[in-house]
């Protein structure tokens, strides 16, 4: 179970997460919804540690994060699988090199043991020969695939994604969360994706965080959401509710 | 005009934070040691051949320069062999070539280092346990440390052959007078002390080029005028360096 408790952010002058509490289920898919520049990247930011809260703490399985040593962080974050928001593969590995590298730095593991995971889990996401290019050389969608194996090759128990079908087309980006959806109810990682895809939302949410303004607004699960009783969550939903009926 | 000021101090104590998180010890000794062998490539080798065209251009040159200026008959011309070579040794191979190599260098570490600062792959090593500034930089700086002298020598070697072919075909200056002259009254220090302004330059590229480019915020244009600040404030910082160590060095 991941936990934020009364999380606060603050840049210079401007506010951007005005005390945001929320339970995220254990080995389940949490979205968390709100318009862009709503502050849901700046939220995952904080619970991984690459921002530091103004106010408030993060726990893992009821660790306290926030505020811990730094060789306690790198505990936590040998458990941590994340996908960024543009991928953030490394532009001088190959696939290969990027996959490994998570083992390079978290375990003891002989070469070809590393390889042989990390060819696994590049086949788990469906990549098979390109494990020699470099990620210049894929498709965006191949790009998501490469970041998601990286993400899962140390068998995480959590998995952050920062918008991870952004950038493609709804063909490609409801494979990618077909592809999400899988892996989490086959290794059953607690995890949070960062969206504002109501498709993705639909299809593979077990429980929404809908932000706005810096406060969370709404919480519930996808059954509930068509029918919540929030005006500002309707008014997030409404271009996509209009853009379904027409269909 | 007071928060220009402020600023400026606020930059260095970033910069020296930065210096701090660069050199603390590595958690693991081989993804370094793996970097620093691309870095060999990236910094030294690929350094080599501007480094060679230059050098060999500017001797010719400043034999010839010497050369043609020199008519004063008290003046012997064995002067312009001595001249030219203690030019290259003093302050062309240390002084410019590290001001050529901080457009090269300087600019290429900073649109990295920016490039993967926005593309959040600095963020990602992060996440996997890795102290970024130390992993990315430090290699870099040893890359430096080791191949700068090295250009150094090259530079002086290849400048002096390229005076030496001035001599050998024009006719600006007789050859045997030329070489009568690179041998004159060789000072040892003056090579140590030109080790220690390119060592000294190098560090000031590697880690002003790497601190611009590690705090990118924004695009890709914030990158490019990163890679630029890189370049003006490495040279401007080669030059007031060069003008202390000579002073404290050499006087
Ligand atoms: N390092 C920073 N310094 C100052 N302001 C920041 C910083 N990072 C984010 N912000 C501000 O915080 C707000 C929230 O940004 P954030 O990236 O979390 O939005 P988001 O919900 O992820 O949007 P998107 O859907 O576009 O990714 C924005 O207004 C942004 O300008
Ligand atoms: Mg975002």
């Amino acid at each position: 179970m991941v936990e934020v408790k009364d999380i606060f952010k603050r840049f210079d002058d401007k506010e951007v997460l005005k005390g945001i509490s929320a339970v995220f289920v254990p080995g389940k898919i949490n979205c968390t919804i709100g318009k862009s520049g709503s502050g849901k990247t700046v939220l995952l930011k904080t619970i991984v540690g690459l921002e530091n809260p103004t106010k408030g703490s993060v726990f893992y399985d009821d660790r306290e994060f926030t505020g811990s040593k730094t060789k306690f962080k790198k505990e936590i974050r040998r458990e941590i699988g994340m996908v960024f928001q543009g991928g953030a593969l490394f532009d001088s590995m190959t696939v290969l090199e990027n996959t490994i590298f998570p083992l390079d730095m978290f375990t003891e593991m002989k070469t070809e043991e590393k390889i042989e995971r990390a060819v696994v889990s590049l086949k788990r996401v469906g990549l098979e020969n390109v494990e020699q290019k470099y990620p210049s050389e894929l498709s965006g969608g191949m790009q998501k695939r490469a970041a998601i194996a990286r993400a899962i090759v140390n068998n995480p128990k959590y998995l952050f994604c920062d918008e991870p079908n952004s950038g493609l087309d709804p063909i490609t980006a409801g494979k990618i969360d077909e592809l999400i959806k899988d892996i989490v109810e086959e290794f059953k990682m607690t995890t949070i994706i960062n969206t504002h895809d109501m498709n993705s939302v639909f299809d593979i949410a077990d429980k929404i965080i809908f932000i706005h303004n810096g406060y969370k607004f709404w919480e519930g699960g996808r059954d509930e959401i068509i029918n919540a009783d929030n005006e500002e969550l309707q008014i997030f939903m409404k271009p996509f509710l209009s853009f379904k009926h027409k269909n | 005009m007071i928060k220009k000021i402020l600023d400026i101090f606020y930059n260095f104590g970033k910069y020296f934070i930065f210096l701090k998180r660069v050199v603390s010890k590595p958690e693991k000794a081989k993804p370094y040691f793996s970097q620093i062998i691309k870095e060999f490539d990236k910094i030294g080798l690929n350094s080599i051949g501007i480094v060679l065209i230059v050098s060999i251009f500017m001797g010719a040159v400043i034999t010839l320069q010497t050369a043609i200026n020199f008519i004063n008959p008290i003046v012997p011309r064995t002067l312009i062999g001595y001249g030219a070579r203690d030019m290259m040794i003093l302050e062309f191979s240390s002084t410019m070539v590290s001001l050529i190599l901080s457009g090269k260098v300087g600019s290429n570490i900073a649109s990295e280092l920016g490039t993967m600062r926005i593309t959040q792959q600095i963020d990602a090593l992060e996440i996997m346990g890795v102290n970024s500034a130390g992993y990315l930089v430090l290699p870099k700086i040893i890359a430096t440390l080791v191949f700068f002298p090295i250009l150094y020598v090259l530079s002086v070697i290849i400048g002096i052959f390229g005076g030496w072919l001035v001599a050998y075909f024009f006719d600006a200056v007789n050859v045997s007078v030329f070489t009568a002259g690179l041998k004159m009254s060789f000072i040892p220090f003056y090579i140590t002390y030109s080790f220690i302004k390119i060592l000294i330059f190098g560090f000031i590229i590697c880690t002003l080029s790497a601190f611009q480019g590690y705090y990118v915020e924004g695009g890709s244009v914030e990158v490019g005028k990163a890679s630029t600040r890189a370049v003006v404030y490495s040279s401007i910082f080669i030059l007031m360096f060069n003008v202390i160590l000579t002073q404290l060095l050499l006087t």
